[in-house]
């Protein structure tokens, strides 16, 4: 009998690998490739070297006052003498010890459960979840030995940033019930469902942030009113659950239905097959859509300055308007860029991040 | 509904279908199906496409439901009412074309799901449970890998090692070996011919008709929503009564 010899492997052709390589096949490939690199690089030579030479290069960064900026770029002073402002609003100074030590606990209590191999996970993080907004509210706000700041007093940053996570933590479990409700077999549920989620999204933000505050008090029963903030936020949850929803209903259709079947024929109930099988992969792989709702619910906060909130754009905007500092908009606004920037886009990596690590489909 | 466990008429008598109709809309896809299982009885439903036959098993564990008739399952009745459904499940395996692996969870959790969150077994036990299967059906060095790492012949192997750790009465198998590269079908149907040898009862819907010679107790043919033909292998094979059976036979045996 006859036996076949394999062939060896090989390695590549050599003008398949390195550097020179890589250039040709991805920036002038073609005729068509190059020009656009070339147009590339013009416009980053234009518009890259002015920029760093207004932030940082000529920009001042010393002083105190309006008097220290001489030069002609950007007037970093006026950050650094506001950043309080900006960070906390009109929260009593002697009092910022507390929002920082809120925020201090959700990285040191939110750290453990990032930590792959740490046991217990799911009744830490559920344990995580229950008390600490309650800690968390006690400490912002006070009462019970510590003194009260009323939510008037709140402000930037810490303002969006409370918005932003009580909305994420509040439009997530209601979007997912919601996109569960709008594919139930019970007609009446599923009615209720496509109703509110409609409803929500056919309204704007502001249309909503508005009617929480200036109409619902007409509604309420004399002398009843309650918080101004927490209005805004069952508003914000309420808006936001609809988009989530719908991302997730998208997740919910993608699952094959022997999915389903699957976990029908091993005798898992409704929620169980739910909470097991179903929502894991369909949440996994609506992981995109979902930190697309909270980066623009993110933003979206900002959009509470039409209440009278100050939250962080609101801050900058009333220091801009300060005699004192006439004339710093420019920097308020780009360090305000600055600010969102960087939650959004942190929000963004970790979104990449976990879809690598939950991607067990192995596909080749 | 009045009664949740009905005496069978024959003691181990574990299915029992009587006049059994089903539509979909208005397409009439089961025809008065009356079959009755005993227990530890191996049977192999065949049929072209279309036939019903997945259908017909199908509504033994209420993945379909029926319209008219009687489906009992070792002696309850299956009724709208849920807690029959899950009682009937609990005792039902199922096996399907595709595998139907839960992708995000290892083939470990696969197989102990159901044990953990069905039958409330410790998750020790379950493990336990689980590696006894796996070892039955010999993958138990790729539990902790996900399905999509395997290769398809293994990956129904997982299937029906998950399906067995309900440790079920009846096991039923749709077309399980139809979507596997000719070269992993043996090790399936290995794997399903040991089960039927520790005497587990079976409803094989396929077209391995050498498994069907070998392991069934009784061949049943089915074409257009209807039972056609039902014999023991033997007769079945040589001598089919009806014309219907003889030229599926013609076409699927050269």
């Amino acid at each position: 009998m006859q036996t076949h010899q394999f062939k060896p492997d090989l390695p590549p052709p050599r003008q398949s690998i390195g550097a020179m390589a890589w250039l040709r096949d991805n920036l002038f490939s073609s005729w068509f490739n190059s020009l656009l690199t070339l147009v590339a690089i013009y416009l980053i030579w234009l518009i890259v070297p002015p920029l760093l030479q207004w932030a940082l290069l000529d920009a001042d960064w010393v002083g105190q006052t309006r008097a220290d900026c001489t030069s002609d770029g950007a007037c970093w002073v006026f950050v650094k003498e506001r950043f309080g402002q900006f960070m906390y609003g009109f929260y009593p100074a002697e009092l910022r010890w507390r929002v920082d030590l809120t925020a201090l606990l959700a990285i040191f209590g939110a750290a453990p459960l990032f930590v792959s191999a740490m046991p217990r996970k799911a009744f830490y993080g559920i344990g995580f979840l229950v008390v600490y907004p309650l800690v968390a509210f006690w400490l912002l706000h006070g009462g019970m030995g510590l003194e009260v700041v009323r939510t008037s007093q709140w402000g930037g940053l810490m303002l969006t940033l409370v918005i932003a996570a009580v909305g994420i933590a509040g439009a997530l479990p209601l979007g997912i019930a919601l996109a569960l409700g709008r594919r139930s077999d019970m007609p009446t549920i599923r009615v209720i469902c496509v109703t509110f989620i409609e409803f929500w999204r056919g309204v704007p933000l502001i249309t909503v942030l508005f009617m929480s505050s200036v109409m619902l008090p007409l509604f309420l029963p004399e002398g009843m009113s309650f918080d101004k903030l927490i209005r805004a936020l069952i508003g914000v949850i309420l808006f936001q659950s609809a988009y989530i929803a719908e991302v997730v209903r998208g997740g919910l259709q993608a699952i094959p239905k022997g999915q389903y079947e699957a976990a029908e024929a091993m005798g898992l109930g409704y929620w169980r097959m739910m909470g097991l099988v179903i929502l894991p992969q369909a949440l996994k792989m609506v992981i995109p859509g979902i930190v697309n709702t909270f980066i623009s619910l993110f933003k979206d906060t900002s959009l509470v300055i039409i209440i009278g909130l100050f939250d962080l754009l609101n801050s900058i905007k009333q220091a801009t308007t300060d005699p004192a500092w006439l004339g710093m908009a420019t920097e308020g606004y780009v360090f305000a860029a600055l600010v969102f920037w960087i939650f959004c886009f942190g929000m963004s990596r970790y979104s990449m991040h976990l879809e690598r690590k939950l991607d067990t489909g192995h596909k080749r | 509904m009045s009664e949740a466990k009905l005496e069978p008429v024959i003691a181990d008598r574990m299915i029992e279908m009587a006049g059994v109709n089903k539509w979909y809309g208005t397409f009439h896809v089961l025809k008065d199906i009356n079959l009755n299982v005993r227990q530890g009885e191996r049977i192999v439903i065949c049929g072209p496409s279309g036939s019903g036959k997945s259908t017909t098993i199908r509504c033994i564990n209420r993945l379909e439901e029926h319209q008219q008739g009687r489906i009992v399952v070792d002696g309850t009745e299956l009724t709208h009412d849920l807690k029959h459904i899950e009682a009937v499940r609990r005792e039902v395996g199922m096996v399907f074309q595709h595998f139907n692996l839960f992708p995000h969870l290892t083939v470990l959790q696969n197989c102990t799901l159901s044990p953990m969150w069905v039958r409330r077994m410790p998750k020790r036990k379950a493990h336990e449970l689980a590696m006894q299967y796996l070892e039955r059906v010999k993958i138990p060095e790729q539990a902790h890998k996900y399905p999509g790492q395997l290769s398809g012949g293994q990956q129904q192997r997982v299937a029906i090692a998950r399906a067995l750790c309900m440790q079920p009465k009846i096991m039923l198998f749709d077309e399980p070996t139809s979507s596997l590269d000719p070269e992993m079908v043996k090790e399936v149907l290995d794997t399903m011919i040991g089960l039927a040898e520790d005497g587990m009862t079976m409803l094989c819907v396929t077209h391995e008709m050498g498994f069907a010679r070998t392991v069934a107790d009784r061949v049943i043919f089915m074409d257009r929503g209807e039972i056609v033909e039902e014999a023991e292998p033997n007769t079945f094979f040589t001598s089919p009564e009806n014309e219907r059976t003889k030229l599926f036979l013609s076409q699927i045996l050269h």
